[in-house]
């Protein structure tokens, strides 16, 4: 199990974590392609506002520049990456020699993660692999960067420093699984957790108070996912569509009450509710906003939740 | 059982087109009763072969029979004789894919084409309902899981709980069609009173005695070493 007094790579978002701030990340996403532009400019967008920025993998199984590859452009801009990496693409030994390389690229953050099911993207004619899952992901790394050895046991040439994190999605069934699957996270390594997206606080601080008494905040820090709402139509698609996702009636009912062109301005709203709401929720050590193609906002959405200046440590 | 599921009729009318005297053969184990290659699937087979081929002005001859098992060589032996002495083109086989390999193994110089596409090891469910239930993994971990296999039934072969995609019992791949495993192997364990199973970690899978570690054999000894 983790252990919060101990330095694990002395990143930024450990840093801004373990002195006690409330921590701030958001999503990079790859552009689909070798765009460089593209992805210097999203990285423009959030530059100052958060302390680290998820980097996704493939996200929905949709093909993207490479995780690393562009984690190791931020690295370069000046934002530090969160790597994700799925298990869905890459079996245990592309997995150890892609952490080495990353490691090598100055990345000092991973999230480990299982990754959706190819049949979600663009290419459900694809083989998966899912040689190890998101937790045996957390275990292989842990014990690269704990015991000098991959998974193997054969001793790694030079050690690596990596925080490492995992997903929680306490929206998902069965429920009274949900809070043991985060402790077996934190078991096989997790130093941070960002759990899915929350509307439904409810349920998220029924999990929290869960997860709290089985002392799972003392070992790990717990980040809340909050994803703003662009419009009802959005409430509305991912209520029905997304698995693990379910948005309460008086939430959809808030967007839809504003005429459609005032729908983005009152997610923003929501959001910032939404942040103060889980800023209040004991175990709960910072924030996630995933803003779904909308880095644009985070600038607006951070300032304005009082979450900036962000520390300089 | 082994379940196969037949192909598109087009597809191994197209096998044949250049074949005069065709043989086709069914199993009647795994595919007799999974009703995909069975007597009757071979006489019905057989039967559209004559009638498509007759319809296209170029008639075939097209055999049947039908063997207990495709896949031991007492009982394939009858079919390798029969091609050498009826002079046969091309042989279809409705037996899963061991059925045609075994046989094509042992066809010398006669093609042999599958009219079946092998799908799963599974269970019937009810009639006219298969599922997968094995994955033949070769280290069968479901001692931890309460029999209920992650590896064939979970759409991402998780072994340590259910992903995100759990919802009301269904697998967010295809909730119509598939259940989430974890939460049957959460139900049961639950009834067996032995949840605190779920509770340890389930170590990365040595795979090596899977299909990744090679092509697979398994040797008797008592058998093997009077042969």
């Amino acid at each position: 199990m983790s252990d919060k007094s101990v330095i694990k790579s002395g990143s930024n978002l450990e840093r801004a974590l373990s002195s006690g701030h409330f921590a701030v990340t958001c999503e990079c996403g790859p552009p689909k392609g070798a765009d460089v532009e593209y992805l210097e400019k999203k990285i423009g967008l959030i530059r100052g506002c958060v302390d680290a920025a998820n980097v996704t993998d493939n996200q929905t199984a949709v093909v993207r520049m490479s995780s690393i590859a562009a984690s190791s452009i931020l690295v370069k801009n000046g934002v530090e990456p969160v790597m994700q990496m799925v298990t869905r693409d890459r079996n245990r030994i592309a997995a150890q020699s892609d952490i080495f390389g990353a490691y090598a690229l100055g990345i000092r953050n991973m999230l480990c993660l299982t990754g959706d099911h190819q049949s979600f993207g663009n290419h459900p004619m694809a083989k998966n692999v899912f040689d190890l899952d998101s937790i045996q992901l957390l275990d292989v790394v842990r014990t690269i960067r704990d015991r000098g050895a991959v998974n193997s046991g054969d001793p790694v040439q030079g050690g690596i420093r990596m925080f490492l994190g995992a997903a929680a999605n306490p929206f998902a069934d069965p429920f009274e699984f949900r809070v043991i699957r985060l402790a077996k996270k934190i078991d096989a390594g997790a130093d941070f957790i960002q759990t899915q997206c929350i509307y439904d606080m409810k349920r998220f601080r029924e999990f929290m108070k869960m997860a709290c008494d089985m002392g799972l905040d003392r070992h790990c820090y717990i980040l809340a996912g909050l994803t703003p709402l662009k419009s009802a139509g959005m409430a509305a698609y991912m209520n029905k569509n997304v698995s693990g996702i379910t948005i309460p009636d008086d939430i959809i009912k808030r967007i839809r009450g504003v005429p459609g062109a005032d729908q983005a301005e009152e997610g923003i709203n929501l959001l910032l509710d939404q942040i103060q709401e889980v800023r209040e929720i004991p175990g709960i050590s910072g924030v996630h906003i995933m803003a779904i193609e909308w880095e644009e906002k985070v600038r607006e959405i951070t300032e304005r939740a009082g979450l900036l200046p962000r520390p300089q440590l | 059982m082994i379940v196969a599921d037949p192909k598109p009729f087009l597809q191994v009318k197209g096998y044949v087109e250049d074949f005069e005297k065709v043989l086709v053969v069914g199993c009647g184990t795994c595919t007799t009763v999974c009703l995909s290659g069975g007597e009757a699937e071979v006489q019905i087979l057989a039967s559209g072969l004559r009638i498509a081929f007759g319809k296209d002005g170029r008639p075939k001859t097209i055999l049947e029979d039908c063997v207990q098992r495709q896949c031991d060589v007492e009982f394939v032996l009858p079919i390798l004789s029969r091609v050498e002495s009826e002079g046969i083109d091309a042989v279809v086989s409705l037996a899963c894919g061991v059925g045609v390999n075994f046989l094509a193994d042992r066809l010398g110089k006669t093609p042999i084409f599958p009219g079946l596409d092998t799908t799963f090891y599974g269970a019937g469910m009810q009639p006219g309902l298969w599922a997968e239930m094995c994955a033949g993994c070769g280290s069968c971990i479901i001692a931890c899981t309460g029999g209920i296999c992650p590896v064939a039934r979970c759409s991402k072969h998780l072994l340590n709980g259910p992903c995100g995609g759990s919802e009301k019992g269904r697998c967010e791949v295809d909730p119509a069609n598939i259940e989430c495993v974890w939460q049957l192997i959460y139900d049961r364990l639950k009834r067996l009173g032995r949840l605190d199973d779920l509770r340890n970690l389930l170590p990365a899978k040595d795979w090596s005695t899977a299909a990744d570690g090679g092509v697979r054999r398994t040797i008797r000894e008592q058998l093997y070493d009077i042969k």
